[in-house]
């Protein structure tokens, strides 16, 4: 049998604090999720929502994200149906210097972005470089433009 | 490396033309001490080694930082990046060696070492 300490409400620790504003990131998110096309990250102690541009032409889109200082290797980008999302978490890296000003922001970040038409999943390409991560995503055959032609009889 | 060099007086009148005109964007930057000396890392995606320029003036270290077009073929969709320059600039405390700083960048992250001269590092006093 485990014991669970009882606890009442209003709960005054930090955690269940950011644990309550979660849940109402969540709620909000799911309240706008019609509206916006892009999420950010929803882990309350993280402000990082890296800056994402998203190109267009007639046989792909391009996004490319600003994630300078990461490793290929702490970035993730997944694609699930026509929602690609990119995360990953910047690490403070160990050091025996003292902290004199910190501005960046360091912890998890995730964006999500659903495309406006199918891409073919077989055939998208990433690369980072310049602390940019770019990612190509060829459109589906049956998304692209046609031209049709019609015969005058 | 060592691209710290002081500019010649004409070059830095251009430059201030130009930056009156000019719209930037400060970098998000870190500053961490040692007993050696500072360093900045200052966050500046899309810029390359050959579109950083770093001076010393009158005791100022100014960074700037010019970024690479995006090369993409396509329209512009959605905007979230800005394609402004960077630049900063630092009052240098006395201490530091302006004669020896070094940058480098890496990823987007520009690391500027500042070295303490060596007169003012903390050292150990052989009793004789």
């Amino acid at each position: 049998m485990q014991i669970v300490r009882y606890r009442h409400y209003p709960q005054s620790d930090l955690s269940a604090a950011l644990e309550r504003l979660t849940n109402m990131r969540a709620e909000m998110d799911r309240v706008f999720e019609s509206t916006s096309s892009f999420s950010g990250s929803t882990d309350p102690l993280s402000r990082w929502n890296p800056a994402v541009n998203v190109y267009q032409d007639k046989d792909r889109f391009t996004v490319v994200v600003e994630l300078p200082g990461l490793k290929k290797e702490e970035i993730e980008i997944s694609l699930h149906d026509d929602t690609l999302t990119i995360a990953g978490e910047r690490k403070r890296e160990e050091s025996s210097e003292q902290e004199f000003l910190t501005e960046r922001l360091y912890g998890k970040f995730q964006r999500s972005l659903t495309l406006p038409t199918a891409v073919d999943a077989e055939k998208v390409k990433a690369s980072y470089k310049d602390g940019l991560l770019r990612v190509e995503l060829p459109k589906a055959e049956e998304a692209k433009p046609k031209q049709i032609e019609v015969a005058l009889k | 490396m060592n691209i710290l060099s002081q500019p010649k007086k004409d070059q830095a009148m251009v430059s201030n033309e130009d930056d009156r005109q000019a719209v930037y964007v400060a970098p998000s930057a870190d500053v961490g001490s040692t007993d050696v000396g500072y360093v900045i890392r200052a966050e500046m995606p899309g810029v390359e080694k050959d579109g950083l320029e770093i001076s010393v003036d009158r005791g100022e270290l100014l960074i700037l930082g010019r970024r690479k077009p995006i090369e993409v073929t396509g329209e512009l969709i959605y905007r979230e990046i800005r394609p402004h320059d960077f630049r900063r600039v630092y009052e240098l405390a006395p201490s530091i060696d302006s004669t020896k700083i070094t940058a480098n960048i890496d990823q987007g992250i520009l690391t500027v070492a500042l070295p303490k001269a060596e007169t003012v590092k903390p050292r150990k006093i052989a009793v004789q």
